[in-house]
């Protein structure tokens, strides 16, 4: 077993695992964060997208081992005090997760994109999220839920 | 006037979906729990000689194992095809047979062990397409079905097809080809069983259908039904790959049994491919005759589907290839031949548009060439030859309502189709194309009287309200659409009902989310369980208020007199008033289908309460030079009778435009090696699906024309708007370059050979040139009912 020391969701989080565990499956099965989810375990789908120190990565390719000292943002960490980060009111509102299997995925791709432009094109939108696969919505309403919440970020 | 009903609101999940909280199957982990694995056939085709799993058995961790003699007793979503086995007993049929499980204390215990399973089997001839299955009935890969290695054979014949046919000023014959697909939710199957000494089983599952599992299960495991609960977990996707029961499900239940720990599995994704059940490959051939002004005298179609190792819905699949060509434009004569194969790769079954797309992407095609033989517009053609509503077609479909003439002339207008069409500069095209689907078939799978949706209703004297149903939210928005009509009958809010579905102890059954049913079958039983509880609630609010319970009102959590809105009282205090009065509130629903009018062996596939319509212009970019198209914009009239939720409605629209494209330009379950068995790299990388780049923009037009079978008025949306995309986009990469590829996906290599050809002089064209003899059964001929038919075969005498 091996043990590492990181943030998880802004919090230090202590965790033992079998060395050969991928962040995935940590966040998964030793912290119990299912929210984040899989399409394939093989860095082909986005499906497992988190942040690491804010930057989008695919969980089911990062060694846990590689995590320690670092911070991690799930799609647990986006809502605070109960109350809904905007990227999640706006995919709430206009329908831009159906199943929600690949949503958190895309939901901590927007909020990187956000981060590093805050009033990204319809065309800076679909490249930052060429990585990530939906079968649902055929992205429009994500494009749309992610300009809204950008709108109302700024005016915040 | 609404309150609820067409309202673009949230969906009664939505909030769960974006913070991560849904539980999916895979989320769900219990003490002591134990991982499954599957041991998949490495043969296409193999008579089993022995099967070895005791050195398995013995490995540290391992709990049990499990081979096919286990698990005997067969099964398969359709009664006529009881074709598949848990585990594969003598013989298995495609790369990826399960054949032996393992239950372990760890996942990577599990697949070690599968190492240690030795298979010995004796190779059998193995058939790649359905051609090579019409070509050699021997070695049968089943021992039933209709002739050799064709499980299906259809022939129906509505009137003199043929005599019809020549009628015709134009007559004209087409070949396609439709590429097999897949639908690749992103979620991979998963299910979780648990056993408890009382002899109960239960199984979270990723299903679409949990009543069908949970007949499955009671089959084969010999359990009775009411010690069995299935709950279909919420599923990351469906597109009904998730609607057969499947051999993981039953192996999960049966090491629950035997261990009494409760047992998960997780499918890899290269297994969610061999699950398969995708979109049949299919070769068409269509002869039709046609009157100058473009009207129909007669159509003659044949289909031949490649259905891979099992059953699955395939004779459903094979006969909906036949059954939607007359609920669009008026076929007055009508010949249909199918013939589905068993050939030695991954069953086929129903996806999105379930055996309806290949057909439309024929029809739709082929009408595209007649129109330019008699120098018509397309557009203008069809709106001359429109089914007119509230009529029944030459094989008895009623159609009810039917709004596609007014989805033709919007998505004319929106795309500037007059200026574009035959007009626009070389590389760049216009396409129009056009379709139908049932808002749920008319027959349930198990042939009885009893309803396909049924809704119970609790109201609380805390003013709260709960639906239970069997129904399965697969992301298409079913426990909102519950909650939405019973909110609007009720008068409440609908975030204030709690929904509680797809689960076999506590809801009565609907038979899942397929065939585009869910809105309409469970909302009119949610409508009539919450039209009852109206009933029993004005009843006793309008003795307290002494007035007439005809004038009440139900709106924003009050009941009160319309005529004077201050004297009421709260939804609440209506329950307890009516509680007081009767005890506890509940009511019921269901809904049955109307009676079907076809009385044919046959007619029952194709009959439905309500045919959507939709209409799509495409417009595509065709570079000459490499043949790569791209499609920069898909307009979409989509009728839908009625929008229970508006942004809902436009998701599922978007999101059958975005599946469609991908089925039309890159969508392919491709198989390679020598014998053509091997799946082409089972992956979500290799597996070409559109990213964002892909993706079109797509202008949106809802028609609302409601009708009287839906509730408010509401068709089906989920699967209707796909299935003009291919279609669509082939006839505008004719007119932007001049070549027909009668084939999806169409690729870049097709697109270049066929303008190689077109260079060289020979036919400007890429498809099949060949549809193989096939020996068809005796027609069954049924007069149309323009020939005083009465809906019933009058030859074979025994049919």
């Amino acid at each position: 077993m091996a043990t590492i020391t990181f943030e998880v969701n802004g919090e230090r989080e202590e965790v033992a695992f079998a060395p050969h565990k991928t962040l995935l499956e940590v966040l998964r099965e030793d912290l119990g964060l299912t929210g984040t989810k899989h399409g394939c375990e093989l860095g082909e789908c986005g499906t497992c997208t988190v942040l690491l120190d804010g930057t989008p990565v695919l969980s089911c390719l990062v060694l846990g081992l590689a995590c320690a000292g670092h911070g991690v943002r799930t799609v647990e960490g986006m809502a605070q005090g109960g109350k809904l980060h905007p990227l999640q009111e706006t995919f709430a509102d206009l329908g831009a997760a159906q199943c929600g299997y690949c949503t958190p995925a895309f939901l901590l791709a927007a909020e990187a994109l956000l981060a590093a432009n805050p009033k990204p094109t319809r065309e800076e939108i679909k490249d930052a999220l060429a990585g990530n696969l939906c079968r649902c919505t055929g992205y429009i309403k994500i494009y749309e839920a992610i300009e809204l919440a950008a709108e109302r970020m700024q005016h915040a | 006037m609404h309150r609820v009903i067409g309202k673009a609101l949230r969906k009664v999940d939505a909030v769960a979906k974006v913070t991560g909280a849904t539980r999916f199957a895979d989320d769900l982990t219990f003490p002591r729990m134990l991982y499954c694995k599957l041991l998949r056939s490495t043969q296409p085709h193999a008579r089993i000689v022995s099967v070895d799993g005791s050195a398995a058995a013995k490995l540290d961790g391992v709990q049990a194992v499990l081979t096919g003699r286990d698990l005997p007793i067969p099964f398969g979503i359709l009664p006529v095809s009881q074709d598949e086995h848990a585990l594969c007993v003598e013989r298995v049929r495609f790369i990826g047979d399960p054949v032996a499980a393992v239950a372990a204390t760890t996942e990577e215990t599990a697949t070690a062990a599968l190492d240690l399973i030795k298979v010995e089997y004796e190779p059998l001839k193995s058939f790649a397409s359905a051609e090579e299955a019409v070509e050699h009935p021997e070695p049968r890969i089943h021992d039933y079905g209709d002739s050799g290695n064709l499980h299906k054979l259809i022939d129906l014949e509505f009137g003199d097809a043929d005599e019809g046919i020549a009628e015709g000023d134009l007559v004209r014959e087409d070949l396609f080809f439709f590429e097999g697909s897949t639908h690749l939710p992103m979620e991979q199957h998963a299910a979780l069983a648990q056993w408890s000494p009382d002899r109960k089983l239960t199984l979270w599952t990723s299903t679409q259908t949990p009543h069908y599992v949970h007949r499955a299960l009671a089959k084969v495991l010999e359990l009775p039904a009411a010690r069995i609960r299935v709950i279909a977990t919420p599923n990351g996707g469906g597109f009904g790959g998730k609607s057969d029961p499947f051999s993981h499900e039953l192996v999960v239940a049966k090491f629950a049994m035997m261990t009494g720990r409760p047992v998960k599995i997780t499918l890899t994704r290269e297994e969610v491919f061999y699950c398969h059940r995708g979109r049949h490959p299919t070769l068409m051939w269509v002869r039709t005759g046609v009157k100058r002004d473009g009207a129909i005298t007669g159509m003659h179609f044949k289909s031949l589907l490649d259905g891979g190792a099992y059953g699955s819905y395939g004779v459903a699949s094979t006969y909906y290839t036949g059954a939607l060509q007359t609920v669009t434009y008026h076929v007055p004569r009508y010949h249909f031949q199918g013939a589905r194969a068993f050939t030695n790769k991954a069953p086929c079954g129903p996806k999105r548009g379930h055996g309806t797309p290949q057909p439309r992407f024929a029809l739709e095609v082929h009408i595209d060439k007649i129109a330019e033989e008699l120098h018509l517009d397309p557009a203008e053609l069809r709106l001359k030859t429109l089914v007119p509503a509230n009529s029944l077609t030459a094989n008895y479909l009623r159609v009810g309502s039917m709004g596609l003439g007014q989805c033709i002339t919007k998505v004319v207008e929106g795309s500037g189709w007059k200026k574009k069409f035959r007009k626009l500069p070389r590389g760049r095209g216009v396409g129009l194309a056009c379709s139908s689907y049932i808002s749920g078939a008319g027959l349930p799978i198990y042939w009885n009287n009893m309803p396909h949706s049924g809704v119970q209703l609790k109201c609380d004297r805390g003013g709260g309200v709960t639906v239970f149903c069997g129904s399965t939210e697969i992301g298409q928005g079913s426990d909102s659409i519950l909650a939405y009509i019973v909110a609007e009958v009720l008068g409440v809010d609908p975030f204030d009902i709690a929904v509680v579905t797809g689960d076999t102890d506590l809801t009565p059954v609907d038979l899942g989310s397929y065939s585009s049913r869910v809105t309409l079958m469970s909302g009119n039983a949610a409508l009539q369980a919450a039209e009852r509880a109206r009933q029993i609630l004005a009843l006793h609010a309008a003795k307290q208020l002494e007035i007439p319970a005809e004038r009440l009102t139900f709106a924003d959590g009050r009941v009160f007199d319309g005529k004077n809105p201050k004297h009421g009282m709260s939804f609440a205090e209506a329950v307890q008033r009516a509680e007081a009065a009767e005890g506890t509130i509940g009511t019921v629903g269901s809904y049955t289908p109307p009676q079907s009018a076809g009385k044919y062996r046959g007619a029952g596939v194709g009959p439905s309460p309500a045919y959507s319509y939709s209409a799509c212009v495409a417009e595509v970019d065709v570079d000459p030079e490499t043949g790569i198209v791209r499609v920069p914009t898909i307009w979409i009239a989509h009728d839908v009778g009625r929008s229970i939720n508006s942004a809902s409605v436009i998701g599922q629209v978007e999101g059958s435009i975005y599946m469609g494209l991908g089925e039309a330009l890159m969508e392919e379950m491709a198989y390679r090696g020598d014998l053509k068995v091997v799946h082409k790299i089972p992956s979500l990388l290799e597996y070409k699906s559109p990213t964002t780049l892909e993706m079109c923009d797509v202008v949106t037009y809802l028609i609302e024309d409601p009708d009287p079978n839906g509730p408010f008025g509401a068709k089906e949306v989920g699967q209707g708007p796909l299935l003009p995309v291919m279609p669509a986009v082939a006839n505008a990469v004719y007119d932007a370059v001049g070549v027909r590829v009668d084939e999806v996906p169409i690729t870049p290599e097709k697109v270049f050979k066929a303008l190689r050809r077109k260079e060289k002089g020979e036919p400007a064209r890429y498809g099949p040139d060949h549809f193989p003899d096939i020996a068809w059964p005796e027609p069954t001929r049924v007069p149309t009912p323009w020939e005083g038919g009465d809906g019933k075969a009058v030859s074979p005498a025994r049919v």
